[in-house]
């Protein structure tokens, strides 16, 4: 078992195996599944995630209808031909968009960490596969790669908004998604490990602020910031950059930012952007 | 650590906890009750009583008393399946004691005339806990067989159950003891790596001070 992203790296070195195969044997041994039981469970996560993209609707609006229709509103921007951010980027932001959108209004989904953070992971796997070709098993070995990272963050830190704010729901995202991409572009373990620092170093301290405590004001494009930030990390790891900082010491970071941090920013709608002057009007006309 | 509530689940939104979290406080008060209630009273308490209604906290709840998983696509119409199923809904607002802020108070009614009072809280992450059930506090996950004997706090129940457990080969995860007073009422929640065979529950239930056994079935 591992606790740690050393933890993981450590035992690729000593047994030979890849990362994936380090998390996808943790939970044989937990769940008490076989290896093929666990890999068609992780296939269909990514299954589930490549409907829930596919099923998006412009049309619906959320409960309190301030969301909805944003993702075909980058859709057609995109397709102009005018994005400033290149194609790839563009996809992954339109993605992440979308899949916020769908989970604001009670679609299907996959909580990846969390449902708020739902967009991140599906944004950056799916336009990648779409992008490069990947095959749906590799696909799911890097979910493997990226659900890793998520457990050993859950385990020394937080995956809720309500205990360590949004940096431990968008930042635990980008952290996870970056680590996946980073190794599905033929990046090593340890380069996946730096991408996934470097990830959440940059969400450290985000608040998790949301107006009326729902699920849509800021998290939906916060999806998006994530999900670019994820591929950034990457193409700097990529590229051969070093976090300074090992992640399992970001990680700790997160922690500690998520105890000092005071209970009006973490999901209880009390401070932050749910209290503005806007957010107050809307809270009287929902 | 299950990966799968990292990687997962796969959830109809907007929120693991209001939603998610609530489905399955639903699924696992259906199932603690053994049949489909006929009439639920779901009294909501502190988050979920304030911003249930954006995070379709209400829907979801009675999605899972329907017997629906959390990414069933019919939980936006729960309600109104509900109202065709005849299940009569009334809500109210839980009078709690420092509760947890996702908490959840059912009081259910089976077609048997069968009756349970559940206290379900959302821990966050989809993740649950069955903090009472009929007045006397608990504390499981939901997550395994789970069961569940109310019994008179006497010599010699405990390893009656434990004695059953063994002969049909049931691994015990954990186990917690609660009674209401000496000799009085005792409940015992044992969560199990396997299921337990029906022969060895109906067997339980017509021990000798044994007064309810309630068996959560995955």
């Amino acid at each position: 078992m591992y606790h740690s992203i050393k933890d993981i790296l450590d035992i690729c070195e000593r047994e030979k195996i890849e990362f994936w195969q380090v998390v996808q044997q943790a939970d044989v041994q937990e769940r008490g599944v076989s290896s093929e039981e666990s890999f068609e469970t992780m296939r269909q996560m990514y299954e589930a995630m490549k409907r829930a993209d596919a099923e998006y609707r412009s049309d619906l609006r959320s409960a309190s209808g301030l969301v909805g229709g944003d993702g075909e509103k980058l859709h057609i921007y995109n397709a102009s031909g005018c994005n400033i951010c290149g194609d790839f980027v563009a996809e992954v932001m339109e993605k992440a968009v979308k899949m916020g959108e769908s989970n604001a209004c009670m679609r299907r989904i996959v909580a990846a960490p969390t449902a708020g953070s739902c967009g991140v992971i599906p944004a950056v796997f799916l336009t990648a596969q779409e992008k490069m070709g990947y095959t749906d098993d590799k696909m799911a070995e890097a979910l493997y790669i990226s659900a890793g990272v998520g457990a050993v963050i859950a385990e020394n830190a937080s995956i809720a908004g309500a205990a360590g704010g949004c940096q431990a729901e968008i930042g635990s995202a980008s952290a996870m998604a970056a680590a996946g991409f980073t190794w599905l572009q033929g990046g090593s373990a340890e380069m996946a490990a730096h991408a996934s620092a470097m990830a959440l170093k940059n969400m450290l301290g985000l608040a998790c602020d949301p107006v009326c405590g729902l699920v849509e004001i800021p998290c939906v494009k916060r999806n998006v910031s994530g999900a670019v930030n994820a591929v950034t990390s990457s193409q700097m790891a990529l590229a051969g950059i070093k976090s300074a900082i090992p992640v399992d010491e970001v990680i700790d970071a997160m922690r500690r930012i998520g105890n000092e941090m005071p209970l009006s920013l973490r999901e209880t709608a009390q401070g932050g952007l749910a209290t503005t002057k806007t957010a107050k009007e809307i809270a009287l006309n929902i | 650590m299950n990966i799968f509530d990292i990687m997962g689940p796969v959830m109809v939104g907007p929120s693991s906890s209001h939603t998610a979290g609530a489905v399955k406080i639903g699924y696992i008060s259906r199932k603690l009750l053994g049949e489909q209630p006929v009439s639920a009273k779901l009294n909501l308490y502190g988050s979920f009583l304030t911003t249930g209604k954006g995070h379709g906290t209400r829907k979801a709840l009675v999605a899972g008393l329907l017997g629906m998983k959390t990414d069933d696509i019919r939980i936006p119409d729960a309600i109104d399946i509900a109202k065709e199923q005849g299940m009569k809904l009334e809500w109210g607002e839980a009078i709690l004691k420092d509760a947890h802020p996702n908490t959840a108070q059912l009081y259910l009614t089976g077609a048997s005339g069968r009756t349970l009072e559940v206290i379900g809280q959302s821990l966050g992450g989809s993740r649950i806990n069955i903090a009472e059930i009929d007045g006397i506090d608990t504390n499981f996950s939901g997550d395994y067989p789970t069961l569940v004997v109310h019994n008179q706090d006497q010599p010699g129940h405990v390893s009656e159950v434990t004695s059953m457990l063994a002969h049909k080969g049931v691994n015990i995860a954990t186990m917690q003891l609660y009674r209401a007073s000496r000799g009085g009422e005792a409940v015992m929640v044992i969560e199990c790596d396997q299921e337990i065979p029906q022969e060895g529950i109906d067997w339980l239930k017509k021990v000798e001070g044994v007064n309810k056994v309630t068996y959560l079935s995955l």
